[in-house]
């Protein structure tokens, strides 16, 4: 199962995929048509900053979500299959309880209705809208152990570029 | 640390922030928050969109390395740094132009000002080799005007003869054998905008002469042409005492505040607010004070000792006193959140010209012909609005330093000849040559909400001053300098020893009654060619070339196109200049190779980044004393 990691040295905040991830979730799904629709759509990641480092944060569809727990209309469920975290806004009621609990961040509001809204990974895509509009490709959306093989080949190639001189 | 203490050093500011949250006002600095981050691209330059195939961004980090038409990040942010330039220096030309074609008509007695300099008028004349004898002073200004009107309308390969006439002849030289000597300040600009479209130039080496070329236009056609012909209109400015900060706003009178760049304007204000005076205490007001914001600000604080109220970041502020009646705006560095604060207020936004108008405010058109007319009913519009002042609202930040102004070259060389009659820059050469004064640094440019606000200039100017660098000043580093109460006889106390014992000797020589200031407040930012000026004497004097003396120029917080091209001049003329603040070409390794260490082998100059104001203090000093061996001193 792929997961969405961030590699924190590549993110210069351009916010890319927070345009990209609103233009996904828009009712047109163009970016200049979904200017100028009455709703703006809302983006579902948000880039922080905290001191020299940028941070594209959205929901980590973590294995117990506390979301789901709190929430009380089952608008928040554990797709077996895959372990996402989806939601049908449908049953959302506004509550914010998911809001509390959820340890990053990553839910927001909606920009017209009283729900909350979140990351869906793009279920009608091949890959979700913030990994194609990352220029960095400081998102990408790829198997936790391939990620860290690459870390690991990082880590590698530093060291020995630091153990050896040239 | 409360949040207003991390955005500014200044007491006012300080003061003001917490009231514009509680009045529910929006501030520069809430709006910086609200854009962080930032585009990495954008800071980076490399981001393109000068063609609508893009916008094309060049990923530091990998693919892709090209834009779509095939550009490198070398190249976009080359021609991004270009277009930076042009648009300063159109700022600074399109300024000047105004300036020459009020003179013109004035002198044509068509509109109603009148030629109050006339030793600069003759001055001037004589350096464009203009026959002075027996001609009155309307015709010999109308002459000079039509020198500037002809580098306007030149068609020819011939140099701008602004520049031929006041630039050092060691300069022109090596700017001829560059290829970059401006010939029509209108053609460099449309030319650097064609030299930067789609699928034109792609060497990145030929297109920071390019911006070369641009900043010598925008010294000669901008700076210089701008400064001269304002001193033939208004008068060269003399020293004057004044106050700054903005305490100088009184609650008991109308208060109107200046804010632009441009004197034609504002001279006709602080006239009509004299003269409608009486008017106001028939309103209930003690008098009428008007205080500047920004360079037309410093233009009549240079000329009239008008007070000024603040710099840049602190424009949207001043309203948030609650006590401005009137915030009349011409050109250039005014937000257009001026309407939107004003909405909370009684405060009056008036917009002047016809490339300037903000939607919220009151535009009053402005025109040369009626120009005493537009100034009056500027001043009536401000005394009605006085009657809708809020008291509740009021609360003026009691906080204002006394400051020393209009430091001309002619006055510091007036200055200096109360010293030597005959041979006045002697004393000033002979006690840089006995390392009484180390060398000189001018600081100019801009507030800039990504720092503290007059934090870099007044860390670095106030390190420099201690190791004996006589600092002049410009622009809204002026301004902060002159709130930090370093522009005093007293502050010459916090000088080196050295450069102390010169001050106290030439203040009291010259009658000041006590020190000159350590910091010397030479103008606005077009006025920077009075530093130009005072440079090129001195390398006259020494017969050296500019590059070779030492002095350093530093904008420690710069935000505006006009420091990118001003700075680019300055380094173009042979001058080691400091940035602050870190401009948008690190995407380039070449681009940024050329502007901070290749530019040193053609024309004597480079830029020097350095964000830590101390670091940068230190670096412009290692700077001076390499300078100083260079001419075995």
């Amino acid at each position: 199962m792929q997961q969405i990691l961030i590699d924190l040295d590549k993110c210069l905040g351009c916010r890319s995929c927070e345009l990209s991830c609103a233009v996904a979730h828009s009712a047109s799904r163009n970016l200049f048509d979904a200017l100028a629709e009455a709703v703006p759509p809302r983006a579902r990641v948000a880039v922080e900053r905290s001191g020299e480092t940028n941070f594209p944060i959205q929901c980590r569809h973590c294995s117990d979500p506390q979301c789901v727990k709190a929430c009380m209309t089952g608008a928040l469920t554990q797709d077996p299959r895959q372990g996402l975290v989806v939601q049908d806004t449908l049953k959302c009621v506004g509550c914010w309880m998911c809001v509390m609990v959820c340890p990053f961040g990553a839910i927001v509001q909606d920009n017209s209705r009283r729900v909350a809204l979140k990351c869906d990974r793009c279920p009608n895509r091949t890959e979700p809208a913030c990994v194609e509009a990352c220029p960095t490709k400081a998102i990408t959306c790829q198997e936790v152990e391939e990620y860290s093989k690459e870390k690991r080949q990082a880590f590698l190639q530093r060291f020995t570029c630091e153990e050896v001189p040239a | 640390m409360k949040k207003w203490e991390k955005v500014t050093i200044d007491p006012s500011a300080r003061g003001l922030l917490p009231k514009a949250q509680a009045d529910g006002v929006e501030t520069v600095w809430d709006r910086y928050e609200a854009q962080q981050p930032q585009c990495g691209f954008g800071q980076l330059g490399l981001c393109c969109r000068n063609c609508v195939q893009g916008p094309c961004r060049i990923n530091p980090f990998g693919e892709p390395h090209r834009g779509i038409c095939g550009a490198t990040a070398d190249l976009i942010v080359a021609r991004n740094l270009v277009r930076g330039v042009a648009g300063g220096t159109a700022s600074h030309v399109d300024h000047a132009f105004d300036a020459v074609e009020a003179l013109y008509q004035a002198a044509s007695g068509k509109i109603p000002y009148e030629i109050k300099g006339e030793a600069k008028l003759a001055a001037v004349a004589r350096k464009l080799g203009l026959q002075t004898e027996g001609k009155e002073k309307n015709q010999l200004a109308c002459e000079v005007a039509e020198v500037a009107f002809r580098d306007f309308a030149n068609h020819t390969r011939t140099p701008m003869r602004w520049l031929t006439a006041t630039a050092p002849a060691e300069r022109v030289e090596i700017w001829e054998k560059l290829g970059i000597l401006p010939r029509n300040p209108d053609r460099e600009i449309r030319e650097a905008i064609h030299q930067t479209a789609m699928g034109m130039d792609a060497d990145p080496v030929n297109l920071l002469l390019a911006a070369a070329k641009l900043g010598l236009a925008d010294g000669y056609g901008g700076l210089h042409l701008a400064t001269d012909i304002q001193d033939i209109l208004f008068g060269t400015p003399m020293p004057v005492e004044t106050e700054a900060n903005m305490g100088v706003l009184k609650e008991d009178h109308v208060n109107i505040v200046i804010h632009g760049h441009v004197p034609l304007l504002s001279e006709k204000v602080v006239e009509w607010a004299e003269k409608l005076k009486e008017e106001a205490r028939a309103a209930g007001a003690a008098g009428i004070q008007v205080a500047g914001i920004c360079c037309t600000g410093n233009e009549v604080l240079m000329r009239r000792g008008v007070p000024p109220a603040g710099s840049y970041l602190s424009q949207e502020l001043a309203i948030v006193t609650g006590a401005v009646d009137a915030m009349v705006v011409d050109v250039q560095c005014i937000m257009p959140s001026l309407a939107n604060v004003a909405a909370c207020y009684h405060t009056k936004i008036i917009t002047t010209m016809p490339i300037v108008k903000i939607p919220g405010a009151e535009h009053v058109p402005f025109a040369l012909a009626t120009a005493d007319k537009d100034a009056e009913n500027i001043v009536r519009i401000a005394l009605e609005a006085y009657h809708r002042r809020d008291p509740a609202k009021v609360a003026i930040p009691q906080v204002k330093s006394k400051m020393w102004g209009g430091f001309s070259v002619e006055a510091i060389l007036g200055a200096l000849r109360a010293i030597n009659a005959e041979d006045p820059l002697k004393p000033l050469v002979d006690n840089i040559a006995i390392g009484n004064i180390l060398g000189a640094v001018a600081t100019v440019g801009c507030n800039n909400a990504k720092v503290v606000q007059d934090r870099a200039h007044v860390e670095l100017v106030k390190a420099l001053i201690k190791e004996n660098v006589l600092v002049v000043t410009t622009g809204c580093s002026a301004h902060a300098l002159a709130k930090a109460g370093l522009m005093t006889p007293e502050a010459a106390n916090s000088a080196g020893p050295g450069l102390r014992a010169v001050l106290s000797a030439v203040g009291q020589a010259a009658g000041l009654g006590g020190p000159l200031p350590p910091v010397l407040h030479m103008g606005s930012c077009v006025d920077n060619s009075r530093v130009a000026d005072l440079v090129s004497a001195l390398a006259a004097y020494l017969k050296a070339p500019v590059k070779d003396l030492p002095v350093a120029a530093s904008a420690p917080e710069l935000q505006h196109e006009k420091a990118l091209s001003i700075g680019t001049w300055a380094v173009a003329l042979g001058i080691f200049t400091h940035l602050g603040v870190v401009p948008p070409v690190l995407g380039s390794a070449q681009v940024v190779k050329l502007l901070t260490a290749d530019l040193e082998g053609l024309v004597g100059g480079k830029f020097y980044v350095e964000t830590d104001p101390l670091k940068a203090a230190e670096g412009i000093i290692a700077h001076l004393r390499a300078q100083r061996r260079k001419l075995d001193l």
